[in-house]
């Protein structure tokens, strides 16, 4: 399984500088652990901000400022140095939800309470520290559209599960979509399976059906 | 302060941050405290409000290499990287109110890089030089709009304004740069 749809430099740019929104940040992350091409990428980012850390002009440490670590390095020992061996624990399937996706909900797909959104769609609202995103578990029923909708701002959708077309575009397990306001289109759920993704908007989307419109206040999307 | 002020070879810094997680060595980390420490003051100055503030999250950042110099995982990126990271993250917790997420490699849902690990502590020397050279060459308001986003937490559409230049100006000016960068690594001398 290879992902074909990938983050943007700019949005992965953010994301290795630590300026971006928790809830963006989450769909970043949900596809860094599902793509390691991506991963390649982020990690040149960050060599890269290594060598600017390192032709950074040296703020002169305080005064008496290595004594003071000295002092704590040495009532610190006794810490363990060596990493603690972080073992997960035997898992016979792999979860669908990668982390950190799967903390923040607190447990995989089968364990999730999904809240109806009418036709077939649920979703699962995701609470994060960020007011300016939302961040939310959809799942789209197999064969069906998500009503055709244009954007306020930003959506960033990865695809845990099942796959949806977006006009030519197959987006299946991994790929990560970043829509913005130029974008109206109309995904719809491959026919094989439901389709679980991630989304994270920044603004109501702008369904181009009035009665969506009406009801959407109420659905909180 | 007069041993402080020389360079470090990417080398030598990878040989004492190996001292440092292996054996403990207190002498080989105030080298690195020495050369290191002076640098993140500088990025934490770039948020804090006052020096004291910089000083506090400079050591919470060191105190951190010391505490998990023996995790250090050289096929990420070389010492200043892993740096970078631990004083970025922390940075993060002291002036973002929300939280930046990370994905965990020990996750049974990761998926891993099947690439071979090669040389990693070899190929990162090679590499880190590769891409300083490559640094070098990119034009000036491409390095500057690294440096914005890097070290002053402004977003994209922040700078965009601030240099008074399109939002799309950005976006390409970072492509172009990160291209540029990838191309040269890939590029085995």
């Amino acid at each position: 399984m290879m992902v074909a749809h990938h983050i943007s430099d700019e949005l992965l740019l953010s994301y290795a500088s630590g300026n971006l929104a928790e809830g963006w940040s989450l769909a970043v992350a949900t596809h860094l652990a599902l793509c390691p091409a991506c991963r390649h990428r982020l990690f040149l980012m960050e060599k890269t901000a290594g060598q600017l850390l390192v032709d950074l002009a040296p703020e002169p440490a305080a005064d008496g400022s290595w004594e003071r670590m000295l002092a704590r390095i040495q009532s610190a020992e006794g810490t363990p140095t060596s990493q603690p061996v972080a073992v997960s624990p035997a898992c016979d399937e792999i979860p669908i939800l990668p982390d950190p996706l799967r903390t923040y909900l607190g447990g995989d797909v089968t364990s999730l309470k999904w809240i109806p959104l009418g036709r077939g769609a649920y979703h699962i609202p995701i609470p994060t520290m960020d007011r300016k995103t939302k961040a939310r578990l959809l799942r789209i029923p197999a064969g069906k559209p998500v009503p055709e909708h244009g954007h306020g701002g930003r959506e960033l959708t990865v695809v845990l599960t099942g796959s949806f077309r977006d006009g030519e575009e197959l987006f299946a397990r991994g790929d990560i979509e970043e829509a913005d306001t130029s974008l109206t289109h109309q995904p719809i759920a491959t026919p094989e399976q439901d389709c679980i993704c991630l989304a994270v908007t920044d603004a109501p989307l702008r369904f181009s059906n009035w009665l969506l419109r009406l009801v959407q206040p109420a659905l909180g999307i | 302060m007069g041993e402080a002020a020389r360079e470090l070879t990417k080398d030598e810094v990878a040989k004492l941050l190996v001292a440092v997680g292996r054996d403990r060595d207190v002498e080989a980390f105030e080298r690195l405290f020495r050369y290191y420490g002076p640098r993140v003051k500088a990025y934490m100055a770039r948020l804090a409000h006052n020096s004291q503030a910089a000083e506090e999250l400079m050591q919470e950042t060191m105190m951190t290499v010391w505490n998990k110099a023996a995790q250090f995982d050289p096929s990420r990126g070389n010492v200043a990287t892993w740096i970078f990271t631990i004083a970025r993250n922390l940075r993060v917790d002291a002036y973002r109110k929300d939280r930046r997420p990370d994905f965990d490699p020990n996750d049974p849902a990761f998926v891993p890089d099947n690439a071979a690990a090669a040389d990693a502590a070899f190929e990162n020397v090679q590499e880190a030089e590769r891409l300083r050279r490559a640094m070098e060459e990119l034009p000036e308001e491409q390095l500057q709009l690294l440096k914005l986003s890097f070290f002053d937490d402004r977003s994209h559409s922040t700078i965009a304004e601030q240099l008074n230049i399109p939002l799309g100006t950005v976006k390409s000016r970072i492509r172009l740069a990160f291209a540029k960068l990838r191309t040269a690594l890939e590029e085995k001398a």
